[in-house]
């Protein structure tokens, strides 16, 4: 359970550590907080030539509120985002998504960037990417450019980051205060990885009826999801325990999970209904 | 690679290779074994240490990521004397074989420095990253839930 050999390096600019990165023809390697990296390293799963800590580039620190939404910095770690107290309010889901990623000494150092590049599809924060329409920020050597959650995400621990690009910071699109929302998932124990998670939002037109839902899911495919049948089942109705079952019924339909030593795919899509139909039910009361 | 920062009050140096994890580097380059190492990527919380106060896994932290920083390993919570932590460990039979304890004190001590009024659902939400094979983990919760009010008295240490 040693690491492989590299070598590292801790530059001082977003810009020296792309030429790092491009100067390795992909085999160099972000780290921040290393709490995915080095176990995947300890394994040897992942050998990469160079490894590039992000240390001192203070300003990806940041979490910025403002009218346009939330922007994290790559290295935001979970318990930044925990003792936000602004986050209650700017943006509630993601407050409630982060208190169950990991446990207390990973929350000190894991990032909002690393979890995001590193794209596990059982992880909280980019379901949370995913259900909110995230906007990702990512500096390369030809520049800076701006993807959406749902082009970033190709794959299993894939993502679209070319070999020379560092994602940079994470925008969620502004909260507005009346948004109902849920966040649920079920794990074996606290902390650990979800066997399957939902997140949800939606917004009430003049006559109390769902606009706008976004439902996301984590575990159950390749990558986090959208539910975009169950969404479309909510949109323009008015909420009863009706609509909420066939949500539901629907949600279990549309996803096919895979099986694995923690749950079969069947039993992942049920629970996908049972976390689904209690979110709905928690955002309206 | 060379590196410097403060291990237990001590400013160290050491040469070590860029994929040295801090855990090894403790244990290794400078003999304080008190730190254990167990599962080695990130599961178990037995190498916990603090830097900077804050309780983070030793062995997902490369040495050469803790550059100026300020380490405390369980050598460096106490003197002679147990601490107050450590007596209400030993008081409430709160281990056994004694290998995940060292994780379990600096886990605790710095939950309780930072908060020293958690509830028993936080100190148990907290403690959820270390593994305990054999006291299980009613005692330790008992010793730990003790301790908050030496740490209420004296300030964070």
């Amino acid at each position: 359970m040693k690491p492989p050999i590299f070598e590292y390096a801790s530059p001082l600019t977003v810009a020296e550590a792309v030429s790092l990165l491009a100067s390795r023809n992909g085999n160099a390697k972000v780290i921040s907080g290393g709490q995915s990296l080095m176990p995947m390293l300890a394994f040897r799963l992942a050998a990469p030539e160079l490894l590039v800590d992000l240390k001192h580039l203070k300003d990806l620190g940041a979490i910025r509120i403002g009218e346009d939404g939330v922007r994290l910095g790559a290295r935001v770690r979970w318990c930044d985002i925990e003792s936000d107290a602004r986050l209650a309010v700017s943006h509630p889901l993601l407050a409630e998504a982060i208190k169950h990623v990991a446990h207390y000494q990973i929350r000190n150092r894991g990032t909002v960037g690393g979890s995001v590049a590193h794209a596990d599809p059982s992880a909280e924060m980019p379901g949370i990417a995913m259900t909110c329409d995230a906007q990702m920020k990512i500096v390369g050597s030809a520049g800076t450019r701006i993807e959406a959650a749902a082009d970033f995400f190709t794959g299993p621990l894939q993502t679209s980051l070319e070999q020379d690009e560092i994602l940079t910071e994470v925008h969620l699109p502004a909260w507005p205060a009346a948004r109902r929302w849920a966040f649920l998932e079920f794990a074996r124990r606290k902390g650990d990885f979800a066997m399957a998670g939902v997140a949800l939002y939606y917004d009430l037109d003049s006559g109390s009826r769902i606009t706008d839902a976004h439902i996301g899911a984590i575990g159950v495919a390749d990558r986090p999801i959208r539910l975009t049948e169950a969404e479309a089942v909510l949109n323009g109705n008015q909420m009863s325990d009706k609509l909420i079952a066939a949500a539901s019924a629907k949600a279990r339909q549309s996803i096919d999970p895979p099986s694995d030593i923690h749950a079969p795919g069947a039993y992942r899509a049920a629970l996908v209904a049972t976390l689904l139909g209690r979110g709905l039910k928690k955002s309206a009361a | 690679m060379q590196i410097e920062f403060n291990l237990n009050g001590q400013a160290v140096s050491a040469d070590v290779e860029p994929r040295t994890t801090l855990a090894d580097c403790i244990r290794n380059d400078f003999g304080q074994t008190g730190t254990h190492l167990a599962c080695e990527h990130g599961v178990c919380g037995a190498c916990t240490v603090l830097v900077n106060g804050e309780a983070v896994r030793s062995c997902l932290l490369l040495a050469v990521q803790v550059q100026n920083d300020k380490v405390v390993t369980i050598e460096g919570l106490s003197g002679d004397e147990l601490t107050p932590l450590q007596a209400a460990f030993r008081k409430h039979h709160a281990l056994q074989c004694g290998f995940c304890t060292p994780g379990f004190i600096t886990t605790a001590h710095a939950l309780l420095s930072h908060e020293p009024d958690a509830d028993e659902d936080r100190i148990r939400d907290v403690l959820s990253g270390n593994l305990c094979r054999c006291s299980g983990y009613v005692p330790i919760v008992e010793a730990v839930l003790e301790a908050r009010s030496s740490y209420r008295d004296s300030g964070s240490k």
